[in-house]
């Protein structure tokens, strides 16, 4: 089971109360992940990454084990701790703005 | 006994605002949406309990959110804006070419007679539409692509299509306006569209009257006389009696014709509201004074309104879709401000009354007159 945090706004929007618990058949990626939690929470598409190619969108950052996992190919497998469940993925919106 | 409801959408959420016809108790629901920007939300004239919302935010982007039952519940539908084809460019502040990028829903027009039909005017400056109650989004092209779209260029808010007129006596008859591109109109439902702005003169441009490039902020419309249109441009209020053919100032004596909002009466075709703000470099009341102007002749002669409004220390702005009117048979107009205030007046203007004191700062407000 992989956990996943989401910054307050999306989770009012999605009605997530606390953390996403989603079940991954096969690799454990961003996109994996991202995928199976707009599937489950449609309402999420186009929040976290562009309707159109999959881009992160600026503003917001994609965090675990202490890292700023961002800048990683989609298709980069997540650390062991995340595809255990013993850490959590998270999409944190960047501060931006003070 | 009818009733009203104020749709408010605020820098950090929506707020509705409800009474009955004597307009003097207000409840008050929200914030829905807390925290996101709410650029306009406004309601089906078909049916008046379906509302539709545009939800933003520099993190997250676009949602539309729609209402079943008049704004109790909410509902994420489509947000996928998508340019048709291969966008192409529009120039940038600084005259470049500039790729046309989505930015957000500036304005939501629900269909007069249908309400899963509804149109959203967008940044960078476009009209969608949806036919399935938002959950999916088309653009309709011939606006862009009728031939001026590439000299198109940014005001300071940025490139918005920010006004859509439905015409409810010719089928097909639309309009739109652009900042900063100016006014346009359609008469195939918006299929095609050709730029109605001769006799704008804008000394801010390259060439005064051009075809396209005015500032255009608002236009409003009364709809039993579709052919007459009122407009507050970045300076100068304008009027046309030719459905945007031709168009003619009417400031006389404003003392500043510089705004954003303008709304007409619900029962008296020539009676218009505008709300004057200092100068472009300036965007508040003159000498801090909250004045809202009426004219009783459609133009050129104007009062001021200022029983219950602010009269000293008094310096926010009312932004251009901010206003609105009921059908009340005492016409009710409301306005909301950058400081957070909507100002309510149960008599066309004669008084003011606030309904709210410290919302965040107010981007747009509809009026639904209910049964």
């Amino acid at each position: 089971m992989i956990r996943v945090v989401l910054p307050a706004h999306l989770r009012a929007l999605a009605r997530i109360n606390g953390e996403a618990e989603l079940d991954i058949a096969g690799p454990v990626t961003h996109r994996t992940v991202l995928d199976a939690l707009e599937a489950r929470y449609p309402a999420l598409r186009g929040t976290i990454r562009g309707h159109e190619g999959g881009q992160r969108r600026a503003f917001i950052r994609f965090f675990a084990c202490e890292q700023d996992l961002s800048h990683q190919d989609q298709d980069t497998p997540l650390p062991a701790p995340v595809a255990s469940g013993a850490e959590p993925y998270l999409i944190v919106g960047a501060m931006a703005g003070g | 006994m009818s009733r009203v409801r104020v749709l408010v959408g605020t820098r950090k959420g929506a707020f509705v605002l409800s009474a009955d016809g004597n307009r003097d108790r207000w409840e008050v629901s929200g914030p829905f949406f807390a925290g996101w920007e709410v650029y306009h939300l406004k309601g089906s004239p078909a049916d008046p309990d379906r509302l539709y919302a545009s939800q933003s935010s520099g993190w997250s982007g676009q949602v539309i959110q729609r209402s079943d039952d008049g704004g109790e519940n909410w509902e994420p539908v489509g947000n996928q804006f998508s340019y048709d084809g291969v966008p192409g460019t529009h120039q940038w502040y600084d005259g470049t070419p500039h790729p046309w990028e989505f930015e957000r829903v500036w304005h939501l027009e629900p269909s007069l007679g249908d309400p899963d039909t509804v149109y959203a005017g967008v940044e960078d400056a476009a009209l969608f539409h949806s036919r399935d109650g938002g959950r999916n989004w088309a653009e309709l092209p011939g606006l862009r692509g009728h031939g001026s779209g590439p000299s198109w260029q940014p005001g300071a808010g940025g490139m918005c299509l920010h006004t859509i007129i439905l015409d409810p006596s010719r089928p097909g008859r639309m309009f739109a306006a652009i900042s900063a591109a100016g006014a346009f109109r359609s008469d195939d439902g918006g299929l095609s569209w050709r730029p109605v702005n001769h006799g704008l003169q804008s000394e801010g441009i390259p060439d005064p009257d051009a075809e396209v490039g005015h500032c255009v902020h608002r236009l409003a419309m009364h709809p039993s006389r579709p052919e007459v249109l009122y407009m507050q441009k970045h300076w100068d209020v304008m009027r046309s009696d030719d459905a945007g053919d031709s168009w003619h100032e009417v400031s006389g004596n404003l003392p500043t014709d510089f705004g954003f909002a303008i709304d007409v009466h619900a029962h008296e075709p020539d009676t218009v509201y505008v709300v004057p703000i200092t100068s472009d470099a300036l965007h508040y009341p003159p000498d801090g004074r909250l004045r809202v102007y009426r004219s009783r002749t459609g133009g050129d002669e104007w009062q001021p309104l200022t029983r219950g409004l602010p009269q000293r220390h008094c310096y926010v702005n009312v932004l251009r879709d901010a206003m609105a009117v009921d059908s009340l048979d005492s016409c009710g107009i409301y306005f909301g401000t950058t400081g957070g205030q909507v100002y309510a007046s149960p008599d066309a203007g004669d008084t003011w009354a606030p309904i709210v004191h410290d919302l965040p700062a107010v981007l747009s407000v509809e009026v639904q007159t209910l049964p």
